[in-house]
C-alpha cells in the first residue's frame, strides 16, 4: 500500500467502510487459523484416562469452523468484490 | 457385477466425452464465443480442484481409517491459503499476469534475475518432487481396477488379480497419450488451455458428485442417518481425537505450502487465471469444494472398517463399500470419480512440468548447442512442442518407475506427503522473492539445494524402505556411521514423527540458509530490477525498460518472433505494436518498450529466461544494466543539479536587476531632487541676493535717506547675508562631514543635559510652540561623544517636528533607554508621518518633502545622518509608529562600566 503524500487523513463513510472490510479480509485467515489450531489444546487420548474428545465433537468443530470461515469469506466477497474490481482497474 | 471389460469401455466412453467437451470449448474460444463460461469464476474454481487427486478420492478415506481426523489437515492448509488470498495469491496472480509467467520455475528464475541455473534447479526439483505423486495416481487407478477384477465372478478365486505392473503400464500409456493430445496443441503456455480447463472442470464435478454419492449412500443407505453415523463413528476404532499436535500443525503448513508451490496448482491458480477477480470468488468457493470433498470421508472410513473384512485396503473403501453392498452402478460412478481425479491431476501436472522442462532445460540447450541461431528462418515451434511431448513421456515414465520401485504397496497418503514435502521446498524462495527485495539468486540456489537435499535424505529415500535406497545400517547408525546424520533423527533429535521431522528440518534449514546467504551476497543488476518489480508489483505493474535496442533490426526480431509465435500471430503482434507507435505501415521501430513487449510475448511461449537469452542474441546483449541505469540517473541528477544552479543564478540575476532598477529609480529621483534643489537653492540664494542688491542700490543711489532708514536697510542686508551664510555653512558642513574631514571634540556628559540644551535652543529659535514630553528617568545616561554635534542633531530633529508637525496640538515625545551597549533615543511626534515612498529619501541631501513649505534647504537630516555616522551611531526613521518618529542610536561610554 503506497501512501501518497496527498492522500487524505480521513475518509468519507463509504471508503471508510470499504477499508474496514478489507481489514477483515486480511484478518479472516488468521482467525480461521487460530480456531483450527485449537485442537492442539485438546487432550491426547491416554489409555488410563478416558477424557478424550469424541470424534463426533471433533468433526463438528473442525467442519463448523470451516463452514463459518467460508460463510464469512462469502459475505466479505459480497461486500467488497465490486470495489476491489474498481480499484484494480483504476 | 461389473466386468472389467465393461469398466474399460465406460472409461473410454468417458474419455471420449471429455475430448468432445474440450474440443467444443476450444472451438468456442477460437470463435470468441462462450466467454461467459470459459472465463467464469466457476470454471476457475473448479479447475483449482485438481488439488483433489486420487489421493483425496481414495487416499483420504484410507488416511482417515488409519489416523482419524488427521487427513483433514491436507485440506485445511489450502483452505487457509484461499481464505487468505489477499496476502499471497493476489500478489502471485498479479505478478504472473504482468510478467507473463509460465510456471513456478519461470517465476522464481524471473524474480532472481532471469537466471537459467535457478530455473533448471527448480524444474529438476519439481520433476523429482512430483514423481511420487504421479506414481500415486497410477497406483490408485491400478488398485481400483484390481478391485473390480478381483470381484469378477468368472475369474477363478484367487486368480482375479490382474497383473498390476502391466495394468499400471497401460494406465501410464493412456494418461501420456491423453496429455499429449490435450495439452500440447497450442504452444503459448501463457495462453489459457480452454479445452483442458473445461475438461478439468467437468472432471471436478464428476469426482465431487461421485464422492458425495458414495457418502450419501453410506450415511443414509447403510448407517441409517446422521445421528446414527455419528454414534457409529464414536464407537469405532477412530472414535477419539488422537491427532498429535506436531503433525496437525506440520501437515497443515505443508499442505498450505504445497498448494502454492505445486507446479500444477501454480498452473491453474496463476497461469490459467483469466481475471484477478475470480480469485476472490474462489476464496470462498474453493474452500467450500474442499469441505464437501472431505465431508463424508470419516463416515465412509468408519462404515468401511465396520462392514468390510479385516485386512481390506482402506484406500479403496470408496469402491469396495458400494460393491460389497451390491451397488454396482454407484461403484462404477465412484470409479469414474477416482479416474477423473487421477487423470486431471496427471494431465495438468505433466503439462506444467513439461512446459518447465522444455522451456528451462531443452530450449536453452538447443539454443546453446544447436548450430542454430535465432536469426535463422524456420519454425522453432516444432522443437518446443516436440520437447514438451517428450517431457510428458519422461515425467510419466518417471512416475511409473517410482511406482515399480516403491512396490506399489504404500499408503496413498504417505506417498502424497512425500511429494508435498519436496515441492514445499520452493516456499521460502517464492515468498522471499515476492516480499523481500533483499533475496538474492545465490541465496535462493543455496536454500533450495540444501532444503531439497534434506528432503531427499529424510523423506524420499527412506520412503523406499530400509535396505532399498538407504541401507539399514544408515537408518540405524546414520550416514558414514555418524549418529547425528540418521535420516529420521537428524542432529540426534529422536522421537519426532518422521514427517514432522523431515518437514521441520528441511523447511527451516532451507529458509535459514536462503536468508543468511541472501544477507551476505550481492544481487546482480537484473536481479535488483526484477526484485524491485516483483516486491512492489502493486505500485507499478509495468516493467522498467530493459533493452536499448537500437542495434536490433526489426526484421531480425520479426524472423525470430515468427519462428516462435507462428507467422500469423507474430505479424499480428508486430502490426499492433506498429500501430501503438502510430506507424501505419511497415515494422515497428525497435524501441526499448517494443523489445520489452516482445520479450514478454516470447516469454509466454518459452519462458522468461529463454526469451531473455534469445532477445539478447539479437540485441547483442545490450540489456541495460543497473550500472547503466545508475549512470543515467547520475547524469540526470547532474542535469537536475545544474538546472537548479541555473535557477539559483537566474534568481540572483533577477534580484540584482531588481536592486539595480531600484537604485536607478533612486538615482533618477535624486537627480530630479538635485534639479529641483538647484532651482530651489538658486531661488533661495536669489531671494536674499535680490533684496541685498536692491537695498544696497537704494543705499548707494537714493539721496535723502534718514539714518533710521539707512539702519533698517543695512540690517535687512545684514540678516539676508546671515541667511546666506547659514545656507553656505550648512553646505560646507555637510561637505566636510561627508568627506570625513571633521574632527570630533569628545566630551563626557549626561544625555539629559544634551536634550535640555537642544530643547531650549530649538524653542528659542522657533516661534511655533510644540509640547515636549520627556521622561527624565531614562535620560540619566552618561555619554562619551562630541556633545555639541549631538546637540545639533537633536536641535534639528526637534526643529523639524516644530516646523512640520501638522497636528492641532503638536506634541513631541522623547524617550531614551539603554539596550545592551547602545543608547536609544526615540523622538516621536503626533503628526501625519511620512509616506513610504519618501521614507527612503529623507536622509538624502537636498530632499524636501513635497507639499510642505518651509524655508529649509533639505540638508538638515542629511547632516544629522552624517554626524551620527561619525559618532558611530545610527539614525533611522521609525515606520511602526503613528506619527513621524526618528530613532537615534549611540554607543554608550566605554569607560562607564
Amino acid at each position: 500500500m503506497s501512501k501518497l503524500p496527498g492522500s487524505p487523513l480521513f475518509l468519507e463513510r463509504r471508503s471508510y467502510r470499504f477499508r474496514r472490510m478489507m481489514d477483515a479480509v486480511r484478518l479472516l485467515p488468521l482467525l480461521v487459523l487460530g480456531f483450527w489450531m485449537v485442537p492442539l489444546l485438546w487432550p491426547v487420548p491416554d489409555p488410563s484416562a478416558g477424557d478424550a474428545v469424541p470424534m463426533s465433537h471433533a468433526l463438528r468443530y473442525v467442519f463448523g469452523v470451516w463452514l463459518a470461515g467460508i460463510a464469512c469469506c462469502f459475505l466479505l466477497w459480497r461486500r467488497t468484490a465490486r470495489q476491489i474490481a474498481q480499484e484494480t482497474q483504476g | 457385477m461389473v466386468s472389467l471389460n465393461q469398466l474399460v469401455a465406460v472409461c473410454l466412453l468417458y474419455v471420449v466425452g471429455l475430448f468432445a467437451v474440450a474440443f467444443a470449448a476450444e472451438r468456442a474460444a477460437a470463435r470468441g464465443r462462450g466467454d461467459w463460461l470459459l472465463r467464469s469464476p466457476l470454471v476457475y474454481t473448479l479447475s483449482l480442484s485438481i488439488y483433489c487427486t486420487a489421493w483425496t478420492f481414495y487416499g483420504a478415506v484410507g488416511y482417515a481409517a488409519r489416523s482419524g481426523l488427521e487427513f483433514v489437515t491436507i485440506y485445511l492448509g489450502p483452505s487457509l491459503v484461499m481464505i487468505g488470498w489477499w496476502w499471497i495469491l493476489r500478489r502471485l496472480v498479479r505478478i504472473g499476469r504482468s510478467h507473463r509467467v509460465t510456471s513456478v520455475a519461470d517465476l522464481i528464475s524471473s524474480r532472481y534475475g532471469k537466471s537459467n541455473l535457478l530455473a533448471i534447479l527448480v524444474t529438476i526439483m519439481a520433476v523429482i518432487g512430483v514423481t511420487p505423486y504421479i506414481a500415486l495416481q497410477l497406483q490408485s487407478v491400478t488398485l481400483s481396477l484390481s478391485i473390480f477384477a478381483s470381484a469378477e465372478p468368472q475369474a477363478p478365486s484367487g486368480g482375479g488379480q490382474i497383473n498390476s505392473a502391466q495394468a499400471a503400464f497401460w494406465v501410464a500409456v493412456g494418461l501420456a497419450l491423453f496429455t499429449v493430445l490435450f495439452g500440447t496443441r497450442n504452444l503459448n503456455a501463457n495462453e489459457r488451455h480452454h479445452g483442458v480447463v473445461i475438461a478439468i472442470a467437468v472432471e471436478a464435478v464428476v469426482k465431487l458428485l461421485a464422492l458425495l454419492a458414495v457418502g450419501a449412500f453410506v450415511v443414509w443407505g447403510v448407517a441409517g442417518g446422521v445421528e446414527q453415523t455419528l454414534a457409529q463413528i464414536d464407537r469405532s476404532a477412530i472414535g477419539q481425537w488422537q491427532v498429535e499436535g506436531g503433525r496437525w500443525t506440520a501437515l497443515t503448513l505443508l499442505a498450505a505450502a504445497a498448494f502454492i508451490c505445486l507446479p500444477r496448482m501454480f498452473q491453474v491458480l496463476v497461469v490459467e487465471n483469466g481475471d484477478e477477480r475470480h480469485l476472490q470468488t474462489a476464496s470462498w468457493a474453493f474452500p467450500l469444494y474442499l469441505m464437501l470433498m472431505s465431508l463424508f470421508v470419516v463416515p465412509i472410513a468408519v462404515v468401511g472398517l465396520d462392514l468390510l473384512p479385516e485386512g481390506s485396503n482402506p484406500d479403496l473403501f470408496v469402491l469396495s463399500l458400494p460393491l460389497s453392498q451390491g451397488q454396482n452402478s454407484l461403484a462404477m460412478f465412484a470409479f469414474l470419480g477416482g479416474f477423473s481425479s487421477a487423470t486431471s491431476m496427471v494431465i495438468v501436472a505433466t503439462l506444467a512440468l513439461s512446459t518447465m522442462v522444455s522451456n528451462h532445460i531443452v530450449m536453452p540447450i538447443w539454443l546453446t548447442y544447436g548450430q542454430n541461431t535465432v536469426q535463422q528462418s524456420g519454425d522453432v515451434r516444432h522443437v518446443v512442442i516436440l520437447s514438451r511431448r517428450l517431457s510428458i513421456l519422461l515425467i510419466i515414465s518417471l512416475g511409473y518407475c517410482y511406482y515399480r520401485l516403491s512396490g506399489g504397496g504404500g499408503a496413498l497418503a504417505a506417498i502424497g506427503t512425500i511429494s508435498f514435502g519436496g515441492v514445499a521446498q520452493f516456499l521460502p524462495v517464492l515468498l522471499g522473492g515476492i516480499f523481500w527485495r533483499g533475496a538474492t539468486r545465490t541465496g535462493a540456489i543455496c536454500g533450495l539445494t540444501v532444503g531439497f537435499a534434506l528432503w531427499v535424505y529424510t523423506m524420499l529415500l527412506p520412503s523406499f524402505g530400509p535396505g532399498a535406497a538407504l541401507s539399514a545400517s544408515t537408518f540405524q547408525n546414520g550416514l558414514f556411521g555418524l549418529q547425528w546424520l540418521r535420516p529420521e533423527a537428524l542432529f540426534g533429535i529422536n522421537g519426532l514423527d518422521p514427517t514432522v521431522h523431515a518437514v521441520l528440518w528441511s523447511l527451516s534449514i532451507n529458509a535459514l540458509v536462503f536468508i543468511a546467504v541472501s544477507l551476505f551476497s550481492f544481487p546482480a543488476p537484473v536481479e535488483r530490477l526484477q526484485g524491485a518489480q516483483f516486491v512492489n508489483i502493486f505500485d507499478h505493474s509495468t516493467a522498467a525498460r530493459g533493452w536499448s535496442a537500437s542495434v536490433a533490426a526489426s526484421e531480425d526480431l520479426m524472423i525470430m518472433a515468427q519462428r516462435i509465435l507462428g507467422a500469423a500471430e507474430a505479424q499480428g503482434f508486430f502490426r499492433a505494436q506498429a500501430q501503438l507507435q502510430e506507424k501505419h505501415d511497415g515494422l515497428p521501430e525497435p524501441t526499448p518498450r517494443f523489445v520489452q513487449a516482445l520479450e514478454r510475448e516470447l516469454a509466454a511461449s518459452v519462458g522468461a529466461a529463454t526469451a531473455h537469452a534469445m532477445v539478447a542474441q539479437l540485441v547483442g546483449g545490450a540489456s541495460v544494466s543497473v550500472q547503466d541505469l545508475l549512470a543515467v540517473a547520475d547524469e540526470s541528477a547532474q542535469m537536475l543539479e545544474y538546472s537548479s544552479q541555473l535557477e539559483i543564478k537566474s534568481r540572483a540575476l533577477t534580484d540584482t536587476a531588481a536592486k539595480l532598477r531600484s537604485a536607478n529609480d533612486k538615482l533618477t529621483q535624486l537627480s530630479h531632487q538635485k534639479d529641483s534643489f538647484l532651482s530651489q537653492i538658486s531661488h533661495e540664494l536669489r531671494t536674499p541676493m535680490t533684496s541685498i542688491r536692491a537695498f544696497s542700490e537704494i543705499l548707494r543711489d537714493a539721496e535723502g535717506l534718514g539714518p533710521e532708514e539707512k539702519t533698517r536697510y543695512a540690517s535687512i542686508i545684514h540678516s539676508e547675508t546671515i541667511r546666506l551664510t547659514r545656507l553656505l555653512d550648512d553646505l560646507l558642513d555637510l561637505s566636510v562631514l561627508e568627506n570625513g574631514e571633521v574632527s570630533l571634540n569628545r566630551q563626557r556628559g549626561v544625555l539629559r543635559d544634551v536634550l535640555d540644551q537642544a530643547v531650549t535652543t530649538a524653542r528659542a529659535a522657533n516661534t511655533r510652540v510644540i509640547k515636549i514630553d520627556r521622561e527624565s528617568a531614562g535620560e540619566d545616561i552618561v555619554l562619551d561623544t562630541d556633545l555639541d554635534r549631538l546637540v545639533q542633531v537633536f536641535i534639528n530633529l526637534i526643529t523639524n517636528a516644530q516646523k512640520y508637525c501638522v497636528a492641532d496640538d503638536p506634541q513631541l515625545s522623547i524617550r531614551a533607554h539603554q539596550r545592551g551597549r547602545r543608547i536609544i533615543v526615540d523622538l516621536i511626534d503626533n503628526g501625519a508621518g511620512i509616506d513610504a515612498a519618501s521614507q527612503t529619501l529623507i536622509f538624502e541631501k537636498f530632499s524636501r518633502l513635497p507639499g510642505q513649505g518651509g524655508e529649509g534647504a533639505g540638508l538638515g537630516l542629511a547632516i544629522c545622518r552624517e554626524i551620527i555616522k561619525r559618532l558611530e551611531g545610527d539614525i533611522s526613521y521609525l515606520t511602526d509608529v503613528s506619527g513621524t518618529g526618528f530613532r537615534v542610536e549611540l554607543p554608550i561610554a566605554q569607560t562607564d562600566i
